[in-house]
């Protein structure tokens, strides 16, 4: 596809995860980004966006969604309220919305599981980083054995974590809590975050447990689990099992490690990477929706 | 104060909270009320009960719970005549909802704990117990890990989100003496008339009651115990002895201290699975700066994959582990396992 054909993205959010998904997004042969919003004129990220020559604002939306040059795709990485306020006005303009906020406006999106019959989806979100990082290894085993109860244990380095996933840390347990019954196919989920602030700070990780019914197929469960796995490793390269999946007497576990790309955020802020990675998977479905 | 002007010092009874790592979470309705009775009719002014990882900690990763906590929460409200009924929660494990349950159960003071340098994930917590009327207690857990005046900023921001009693809490009962009285002096110059200051110790080091006598000494007006030392680890304080200690010095705690001892040998002791020791684990522990929960879990994963729990709690300090991340001991214990597979 040659680089006019490529669909236009804004950015709004110009924190760690809007920077991120810029470095990111300028490696996209479907995407260009273009407009970055924020509204801290000292940002570091808007700073960066206007070297790399994208227009900015550190006044809001509105100049952007009055202009006639609008963005074919907004990518939104503020805060699940500013989200919910902003949602609407993108839809009324026909400008197709991802969602990294916790808002939840539009459905689920977790690329390997339901990405493809979510391109026409006016918008959608991105769950969490522990959603984006789990729910894929709980559907592996929902679509081989039944999965009564999920749980997830994300443990993240305190430094990875921004003032607003602290002070709403229950949005993450229970959106990524849902997630894991909606998308991962569990008939009951839980999940479980934890920070650990050691230095140098560690690489996210997280646990998956999955109840198993005696009769599992044990060998199909670790079949489906590395096939998965595989296919995350398509867009997040570090994602990784750290070990076989264990399988105890009424569970398998699978011990996950997710090392960054190291783009704008540096490789231990899996959790990050893996969010950022994943919209940009989306996006670019959605563009290819959009030209069709 | 939020406590009787009649008590120097408030003792809270873990031995239903604490305890509940020992127990591996399998405590009975019936047990409950056993002890609850005996405690409340001892004098002990507050008694915490829920899972070991506070509210919602039943979980494959911390163990699941034999009985609903949420029962056993209701028969300790149901028994206790003139004991408050507390409850932990740890934001990350429980949500707001979990408060606003508990609180509809009868819990009058909810305990919102945090790893020591975590605190502003406990805000909206704090703000929800406040509104509900709740009494409110801050855990900044771990707290030997950290500075005395690192330790105060981060209690700063608990009392600024409406915590009313912020506690020292030596999770890994690694503490000496002075590491209890300079961190409790510290958060009593930060905090001054704004909020209490407690301590909540374990016996790792053998300590727990000489510690809770350097933070009272230092300004704590708040300290945990359990009846015959039931929690993780080697155990917690214990109240019995934490009351002998206090009342020969003179400070009115409420207990009875024939009563209470009565209550550890007539009622808890045959509630514990076994005595909460000082022994080659728990020391462990003390020594290495061990989050004390892990104790039953590192003997679960040591004997599935044939691996050592001592060596399992070294790499658990090592990698600096917090609590909540009991998951992790999994991957240890399979790393020892691999480990010892290929030197072979």
């Amino acid at each position: 596809m040659s680089a006019e054909r490529r669909k236009s993205a804004a950015i709004v959010g110009s924190g760690n995860i809007g920077t991120d998904l810029l470095v990111k997004l300028r490696r996209s042969a479907l995407i260009e980004p273009r407009f970055m919003i924020g509204i801290d004129p000292a940002s570091e990220g808007l700073a960066e966006a206007r070297r790399l020559g994208l227009e900015t604002s550190s006044r809001g939306i509105d100049a952007l969604l009055g202009s006639d040059d609008r963005p074919d795709l907004i990518f939104e990485a503020t805060s699940a309220s500013v989200h919910r306020r902003n949602a609407p006005r993108y839809r009324e303009l026909g400008i197709k919305a991802i969602d990294l906020t916790p808002a939840a406006v539009g459905p689920y999106v977790v690329p390997p599981i339901n990405l493809e019959d979510l391109h026409d989806e006016p918008n959608v979100n991105l769950v969490t980083c522990g959603g984006q990082a789990t729910t894929p290894i709980v559907h592996a085993v929902s679509r081989v054995a039944s999965v009564e109860y999920a749980e997830i244990v994300a443990s993240i380095a305190s430094v990875s974590a921004g003032p607003g996933t602290r002070a709403n840390i229950d949005e993450f347990t229970r959106t990524t809590s849902h997630a894991l019954e909606v998308l991962g196919g569990a008939r009951r989920g839980k999940a479980i975050i934890v920070l650990n602030p050691a230095d140098p700070p560690m690489i996210m990780r997280n646990t998956v447990f999955c109840s198993l019914p005696p009769d599992a197929d044990r060998g199909a469960v670790a079949t489906s689990i590395h096939e998965r796995v595989k296919e995350v490793q398509e867009y997040v390269p570090g994602y990784r099992l750290l070990a076989e999946p264990q399988f105890a007497a009424d569970r398998v576990e699978v011990l996950l490690e997710i090392e960054g790309a190291g783009d704008f955020l540096p490789r231990y802020a899996g959790n990050l990477d893996i969010i950022t990675a994943a919209a940009v998977r989306v996006g670019e479905r959605l563009a290819l929706g959009a030209g069709r | 104060m939020p406590f009787s002007e009649s008590l120097d010092v408030r003792i809270t009874d873990s031995s239903l909270r604490d305890g509940s790592h020992p127990k591996r979470h399998a405590f009975t309705t019936d047990e409950v009320a056993r002890v609850v009775t005996a405690l409340d009719g001892a004098g002990v002014p507050v008694i915490e009960v829920s899972h070991g990882d506070g509210l919602s900690g039943s979980s494959f990763a911390y163990g699941r719970s034999a009985v609903d906590e949420r029962k056993l929460i209701a028969t300790a409200v149901e028994h206790a005549r003139q004991a408050k009924i507390a409850a932990l929660m740890l934001p990350g494990v429980a949500v707001k909802d979990d408060i606003a349950a508990a609180a509809d159960l009868g819990v009058r003071i909810i305990r919102i704990a945090t790893h020591c340098t975590e605190a502003d994930v406990s805000v909206q917590h704090f703000g929800l117990a406040r509104e509900l009327g709740l009494e409110t207690v801050g855990f900044l857990m771990m707290a030997h890990s950290v500075s005395p005046v690192r330790l105060a900023a981060q209690a700063r921001i608990m009392a600024d989100a409406g915590c009313q009693c912020v506690y020292v809490v030596d999770s890994a009962g690694a503490m000496i003496l002075e590491d209890a009285g300079d961190r409790v002096a510290a958060l009593v110059d930060e905090l001054g008339a704004d909020a209490q200051v407690g301590f909540h110790g374990h016996q790792n080091l053998s300590l727990a009651v000489a510690n809770s006598l350097h933070a009272i000494r230092a300004g704590a007006v708040q300290v945990d115990g359990s009846t015959r030392g039931f929690g993780a680890g080697a155990g917690n304080a214990p109240v019995e002895a934490l009351v002998a200690v206090l009342t020969r010095l003179g400070y009115r705690t409420g207990i009875d201290p024939m009563r209470i001892m009565d209550a550890a040998e007539d009622v808890v002791r045959p509630v514990m699975p076994e005595e909460c020791v000082v022994d080659r684990l728990s020391l462990t522990m003390g020594y290495a700066g061990v989050y004390s929960s892990f104790l039953k879990h590192a003997f679960t994963q040591g004997e599935r994959f044939g691996v050592s729990p001592v060596e399992i709690l070294i790499r658990a300090g090592e990698r600096k582990l917090v609590g909540g991340q009991e998951d992790q001991l999994i991957d240890i214990a399979r790393e020892l396992e691999r480990d010892a597979s290929t030197s072979h």
